[in-house]
């Protein structure tokens, strides 16, 4: 499983970098981006779909 | 403006934001309104729009610039022009929140790095100090006003911290935050009087740490640099007001109406006093959904048909997050509060490029301030229920909230 932030719609809400700071982290001005190119390591599935569900902007998509 | 003494006969081109009904609780008229007419009208206040449904909402945050920030200003009631000030207007006036781009892109940049969730982690060891000691005041006592004498204590001394100004000007911030937001929403003239005063404080400020630079936002500020040019005086003063106007009794009221919920709401407070931080982080969300205190305001620059609705030019709509946040289309069972709600993409802090430039900021204070609560006072209600007054308009929390220790 990979997550992908989109940049252009990341608004910088943080909720993703709150619940799942293995997956993402945040640059200088708080906009989120994956950590190892958006790879989900094992057993972190849920997480991913969590930060999906939570994000406002609708700015995280999974690709399987 | 309208005079609203005359109830409210139908929400659908009636309603009234300030009417004590909908204050004391608008999600009924919410509920109304998105079922039959989904965007309400008023002529009340001088005229508005209020869209109910979460979609509509985030699309209309998302019109930028012809759904604009900038002049007149994001607040429901304009200045009437003999009071204007337009050298204190626009992107002068609170930048990021008060512009468009491309005025708002460069200072939104200039601010952001201030408030990232590193950025502010320093703030969080002088807030639990702050909690404490609010608590040791009264924690002896049988009872406290959960609002005056905490909620509203906490984010006007975190911000005096940040900015680095007197932590001894806490109430007069609470009295210029007030006349700005609370009575100057509907009394234009002292929004102005009390602008004036805070950007009268904040020039002396500036003038001092451009000659005498510190460790504080506002010496940051006044460093930073765009385009090889540092950011003008204006602009700083600007920014300065913004984090009175936008930051202070925006969290104060969500801590309040949180502190009003598990005060009157037994199970979930039982719930909260053995909470762990899974369930912590959800809380505060669901809060911050349920409880949403901001509405923010936008100004039609020009005819713009939206679905059945055309917004004529120099119309006010209402960023109605707090609507958006109960809308059934999107919430399972939204005017319940589900402490450990899973998926929650509620949009308290905006959506679009204005999203709460102080959100980690918020949500920092939020949790600091319910968990060292609960950690010191994990059994209270509330002491006179019908005693409990509500601020609203476009923000909305508790102001009075007398609670029973123990």
């Amino acid at each position: 499983m990979r997550i992908k932030v989109d940049a252009e719609k990341c608004e910088g809400h943080s909720r993703c970098y709150s619940l799942a700071p293995e997956l993402v982290d945040v640059d200088d001005l708080g906009n989120a981006f994956e950590l190892n190119d958006g790879e989900v390591p094992a057993g972190l599935e849920d997480k991913a779909r969590l930060i999906v569900d939570n994000c406002p902007e609708f700015a995280i998509t999974i690709e399987e | 403006m309208a005079d609203t003494r005359n109830p409210v006969e139908n929400l659908a081109d009636d309603y009234d934001i300030f009417d004590p009904e909908y204050v004391n609780d608008p999600v009924p008229a919410w509920a109304d309104l998105r079922g039959r007419c989904p965007i309400a009208h008023t002529e009340r206040w001088g005229g508005s729009w209020l869209p109910t449904r979460y979609d509509d909402i985030q699309a209309l945050a998302k019109m930028v610039p012809e759904l604009s920030s900038a002049n007149p200003g994001p607040i429901v009631i304009d200045i009437p022009e003999e009071f204007r000030q337009p050298e204190h207007e626009g992107y002068n006036g609170a930048s990021p929140i008060t512009a468009d781009p491309p005025e708002q892109t460069w200072t939104r940049r200039a601010l952001l790095p201030h408030f990232t969730p590193k950025a502010i982690e320093p703030q969080r060891v002088y807030t639990e100090a702050l909690c404490h000691e609010l608590i040791d005041g009264f924690i002896g006592a049988s009872g406290c006003d959960g609002a005056v004498d905490y909620a509203q204590q906490i984010p006007p001394r975190v911000i005096a911290h940040k900015l680095g100004v007197n932590g001894d000007m806490v109430d007069d911030f609470i009295e210029w935050v007030r006349g700005v937001l609370e009575l100057g929403l509907t009394r234009p003239e002292l929004r102005v009087k009390y602008g004036n005063i805070i950007r009268d404080f904040f020039a002396t400020e500036v003038t001092d740490r451009r000659q005498n630079p510190k460790d504080d936002l506002i010496t940051a500020l006044c460093q930073t640099e765009v385009d090889g040019e540092l950011l003008p005086d204006e602009v700083v003063i600007g920014m300065c007001n913004l984090q009175l106007v936008a930051g202070i009794d925006t969290t104060w009221s969500s801590i309040g109406s949180a502190i009003w919920h598990f005060a009157g709401h037994e199970d979930d407070r039982r719930r909260m006093a053995e909470a762990d931080d899974a369930l912590w982080d959800t809380a505060i969300e669901e809060m911050l959904r349920f409880y949403s205190p901001v509405t923010m305001a936008r100004n039609a620059l020009e005819d713009v048909e939206y679905g059945d609705v055309t917004f004529c030019k120099g119309d006010k709509i209402l960023m109605n997050f707090p609507g958006a946040n109960h809308d059934p289309e999107v919430f399972d069972d939204p005017d319940t509060v589900i402490l450990d709600r899973q998926r929650n993409r509620h949009i308290a802090f905006g959506s679009g490029i204005h999203r709460c430039a102080g959100s980690n900021l918020a949500r920092m204070e939020m949790q600091v301030a319910l968990r060292t609560w609960f950690e010191r006072i994990p059994e209270f209600t509330l002491a006179d229920p019908g005693a409990v007054t509500w601020a609203g308009g476009q923000v909305r929390g508790p102001r009075i909230l007398p609670l029973k220790i123990g």
